[in-house]
């Protein structure tokens, strides 16, 4: 299996490994896959009141692709808007990590990560009458 | 590919390397200096050299399995004996039924060779392993015996799981059932004791490469007595009895004879080594929580060690272990995205089935392998569990059965 430069490299040295409080009105968590598959990532994202990501946090259950990119994605989340955020693209990541074909599948489940934690923390902050 | 001479060969099930000396001994037939005569050049020096070395070759592999050296055909691998088994049987007896009867946890050889039977109009029987040993009873082939049976074929040592199922039993009940008993015995030799002069056996798949000889070479015991016809898949000039035709390749036959020649040397040797070795990795993990042996420590060969880590990854987990070659039933490690087969034939569950390593030992791993093992295993699987949402699920006392996963 030849793995890209960066795939080892999040490998060896995952950033941002770990856990927000996720009751926390201000953490949205968004744990997608099964172990049935192979791939579990949880993402959580800290957002402050200005709507910006200040931190992020991952754990993964998955291939060392998989773990790059949920690695990455914590890394490149943090600093931006929640609309920011959701346009990272799945193509962005493993492009990023030079996924082969074969592991393009973990960016996308990167990307559905992204989104659920987004989606949780919106659900958090509903207005009332929607 | 970066250097491969620092990593630690823990792969034997895959394959072994070649034995010096029957490197040595495979050079003697090559070059003009040497022996190459076609063995089926009647009418010169050149032929009957070559000829002997076979039938000497022959004779040893004969001895070791305890048979008649004119029940041993030669093939290019034990890949080659299984279908000349299957096929051979099917297509030969198929007037008399169109039964056949094998496991879920059987090789490719056999099970792709099946599904290719079920198309010509064969119907097969697929037995379920035992939950957690795999292992195949007796009584589950007699329960599946019918009136239209012609072939039951099951391996004697599985590959991925080492378990041995009991051929000897089996075969008892097939020669009562007039049914014809195939055994593949590609991982058996130089594991278990084989002894076809008492086990009712019909037919045994042998290979080369899985006992210290080349790849590119094996055998089908075909059995004389009671005399086991085959339709050959291969023809052009009748060579072995009619049942393999193709000019016999002496350099490769004379290794596997040699091959098994020091097999049959070492066999205590060998089998108290592997032994050893297992017991050593095994009681080196146990301080490990959820790890979970898939197989049976007492009704396999100690040559095989498969254990699923529980909440990590297999692909990761050999990332990490970067000092090792081992193989994993993790679906990332296979072309498809599937888990092992076999794993899933046992009951294992698709996570155990993707956390699982294969740790295969032979003549060459030594005490401070297993050391180096069971210390990178424990740094592997330390670093995994604290990336794993798994394990703090499961720490957390959360029931993963019960979660709902928002699959992709």
């Amino acid at each position: 299996m030849a793995y890209s430069d960066k795939v080892i490299d999040h490998y060896e040295n995952p950033r941002n490994v770990g856990n927000l409080d996720k009751n926390a009105a201000n953490v949205g968590t968004g744990m997608v896959g099964a172990p049935a598959c192979g791939d579990v990532m949880r993402l959580q994202i800290q957002v402050n009141d200005e709507g910006i990501i200040e931190d992020a946090r991952f754990k993964t259950y998955g291939c060392g692709s998989a773990i790059a990119s949920s690695s990455l994605v914590t890394e490149w989340l943090k600093g931006k808007t929640l609309d920011q955020a959701g346009t990272i693209k799945n193509k962005d990541i493993a492009e990023e990590l030079a996924l082969p074909p074969v592991k393009v599948h973990c960016s996308v489940l990167a990307e559905d990560a992204i989104k659920a934690a987004i989606s949780d923390y919106q659900g958090k902050h509903q207005p009332v009458d929607a | 590919m970066s250097q491969t001479n620092h990593l630690i060969y823990l792969d034997y099930a895959a394959t072994t390397p070649v034995d010096k000396q029957v490197a040595q001994k495979m050079m003697q037939y090559l070059t003009v200096d040497g022996i190459f005569g076609n063995p089926a050049s009647r009418s010169h020096g050149y032929g009957w050299q070559a000829e002997e070395a076979v039938e000497t070759a022959r004779q040893q592999i004969a001895e070791l399995i305890h048979a008649d050296p004119r029940e041993i055909v030669f093939t290019s691998g034990a890949t080659e004996s299984d279908n000349l088994a299957l096929k051979g049987v099917a297509h030969f007896y198929q007037s008399r039924g169109k039964h056949i009867i094998t496991s879920k946890i059987e090789h490719k050889a056999i099970l792709d060779t099946c599904r290719e039977l079920e198309q010509e109009g064969f119907e097969i029987t697929y037995l379920e392993p035992q939950p957690g040993t795999g292992m195949i009873l007796p009584e589950q082939v007699k329960d599946a015996l019918r009136e239209d049976t012609i072939l039951v074929s099951l391996m004697m040592v599985n590959n991925e799981l080492g378990t041995i199922t009991d051929v000897a039993a089996i075969g008892e009940i097939t020669r009562e059932a007039g049914v014809i008993f195939h055994v593949d015995g590609a991982q058996s030799v130089g594991k278990v004791k084989v002894n076809l002069e008492e086990m009712k056996i019909d037919l045994m798949s042998f290979s080369g490469h899985k006992v210290y000889g080349p790849k590119g070479i094996g055998a089908l015991f075909v059995r004389r007595k009671p005399r086991i016809r085959l339709k050959a898949e291969q023809h052009g000039g009748g060579h072995e009895r009619g049942m393999r035709s193709g000019t016999l390749a002496t350099h490769q036959i004379v290794a596997m004879g040699e091959a098994f020649r020091i097999v049959s040397e070492r066999f205590e040797q060998d089998h108290a080594h592997a032994t050893k070795l297992r017991q050593k990795l095994w009681d080196g993990l146990q301080d490990i929580e959820e790890i979970y042996l898939n197989g049976d420590l007492e009704h396999s060969v100690p040559h095989i060690a498969n254990i699923s880590f529980n909440f990590v990854e297999g692909e990761s987990l050999m990332m990490s272990l970067k000092d090792l070659a081992v193989s994993s039933g993790s679906a990332c490690t296979s072309a498809t995205l599937e888990p092992s087969y076999v794993l899933r034939a046992i009951g294992r569950s698709d996570e155990l089935a993707h956390s699982s390593i294969r740790f295969s030992f032979g003549r060459y791993t030594t005490e401070e392998d297993i050391d180096t093992v069971i210390k990178q295993m424990h740094e592997a699987v330390d670093k995994l569990r604290a990336l794993s949402p798994l394990w703090d699920m499961y720490q957390e006392g959360v029931d993963l059965d019960s979660v709902e996963w928002a699959e992709h």
